[in-house]
């Protein structure tokens, strides 16, 4: 006799295997940016923006403002890369606090960083491919 | 059977008294002296204290080492524009100023190590975007000898290193100091367990004097 538990769970693997196949190839990209930008932004960004994104105070903004990350799609590399010396409304809140260039992370990590903020604390951006990241990094104004 | 009840009730109580015994310890270097008293002579342990300090704070105003004898105090070193791990120690300080907001005999005093751009006004602004307003947390601007000379005394390492994130090597040590200026216990500032653990030695170190 076959123990019924390991049918059932072979059954399982089978849609999980299935599942995933039908996933786009761009849900798998995804999913492969997130679990990498998660332990970059544990050692870049969660000193400050701390572990769930809700900030620190009125000194570093929280990263749960979905609207101001959609709205500023086209700017988060530069953010990520340059830092920022502007002031920011996030969160119906004014932010002035420099943030810190991160000039050694590659376009490629920035996606990931990016892909994993975009889609965590409440954000759904989708994939931000590293395609985004570099068109994005050449249009960049760098506000002093 | 019978005698378990019993049994329980005197572990209860060893464990009580355990902890109304508890005392910290008191770091530190230490030196025997020994006087006379009443004809004996007494040997007497002198224990390594804070010296004498006075710098400027968040509200220009000079403070001293006077300000804080008659109170136990968490004391840190940290920069405003660190992006290492001072954001996670200025959290985990708040946390322990908010358990003891209002309590006179509980103070924080964080020097900024970056003693050329953190003036008074920058700590100010700081403080104020930390939510932090009164004068139980006292953010203090020095001269450089005098800040990374007191950090010497407190045990605290830190230096001024270009290659180090923010120009400024630093530890994060949250250290706690007694109503006699002596150390009596030293907690990593970015780490939960023993932030909470600095909270409860807080709490064994106030009953010291009640
Ligand atoms: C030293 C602290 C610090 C670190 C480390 C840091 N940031 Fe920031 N971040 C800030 C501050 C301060 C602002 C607001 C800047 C302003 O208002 O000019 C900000 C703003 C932002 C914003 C735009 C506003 C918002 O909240 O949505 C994004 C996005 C962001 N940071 C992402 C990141 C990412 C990603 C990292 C890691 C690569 C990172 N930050 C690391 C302090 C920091």
């Amino acid at each position: 006799m076959r123990n019924p538990l390991i049918s059932i769970l072979f059954v399982c693997a089978v849609i999980l295997v299935l599942a995933n196949a039908c996933q786009g190839e761009e849900e798998i990209k995804k999913a492969q940016f997130f679990a990498n930008g998660k332990s970059l932004y544990t050692s870049n960004c969660e000193n400050c923006h701390s572990q769930n994104g809700e900030g620190l105070s009125d000194l570093y903004p929280p990263l749960t403002d979905t609207s101001f990350l959609r709205g500023h799609r086209n700017q988060l590399a530069c953010f990520v890369k340059y830092g920022i010396g502007q002031q920011l409304t996030v969160d119906n809140r004014k932010f002035d606090t420099k943030m810190p260039a991160n000039s050694n992370l590659t376009d490629q990590e920035i996606a990931y960083i990016l892909t994993y903020i975009g889609n965590s604390f409440g954000n759904e951006l989708g994939l931000i491919s590293t395609e985004e990241v570099s068109t994005s990094l050449k249009n960049c104004e760098i506000v002093e | 059977m019978k005698g378990y009840p019993a049994l329980l009730i005197v572990m209860l109580f060893l464990i009580a008294c355990g902890q109304s015994n508890k005392k910290l310890p008191i770091l530190g270097e230490r030196e025997p002296t020994t006087k006379e008293i009443d004809g004996k002579m007494v040997t007497d342990t002198i224990y390594q204290t804070i010296p004498p300090f006075s710098f400027i704070n968040q509200d220009s105003v000079i403070i001293n080492n006077k300000d804080f004898d008659n109170s136990i105090y968490v004391a840190d070193f940290f920069f405003t524009s660190c992006p290492s791990i001072c954001p996670i120690m200025s959290k985990n300080l708040l946390k322990v100023l908010n358990k003891y907001k209002g309590n006179k005999e509980v103070k924080i005093l964080s020097h900024s190590i970056d003693t050329k751009y953190d003036t008074p006004w920058v700590l100010k602004k700081y403080a104020t975007k930390l939510g932090v307003n009164g004068d139980q947390w006292q953010f203090v601007h020095g001269s450089q000898e005098s800040i990374y000379g007191i950090a010497d005394k407190y045990m605290v390492y830190a230096k001024e290193n270009s290659s180090a994130p923010g120009g400024f090597e630093h530890q994060g040590w949250l250290i706690l100091i007694d109503k006699d200026k002596r150390i009596r216990g030293a907690y990593d500032g970015t780490n939960d367990e023993q932030v909470s653990q600095l909270m409860d030695d807080m709490d064994i170190l106030l009953k010291e004097y009640h």
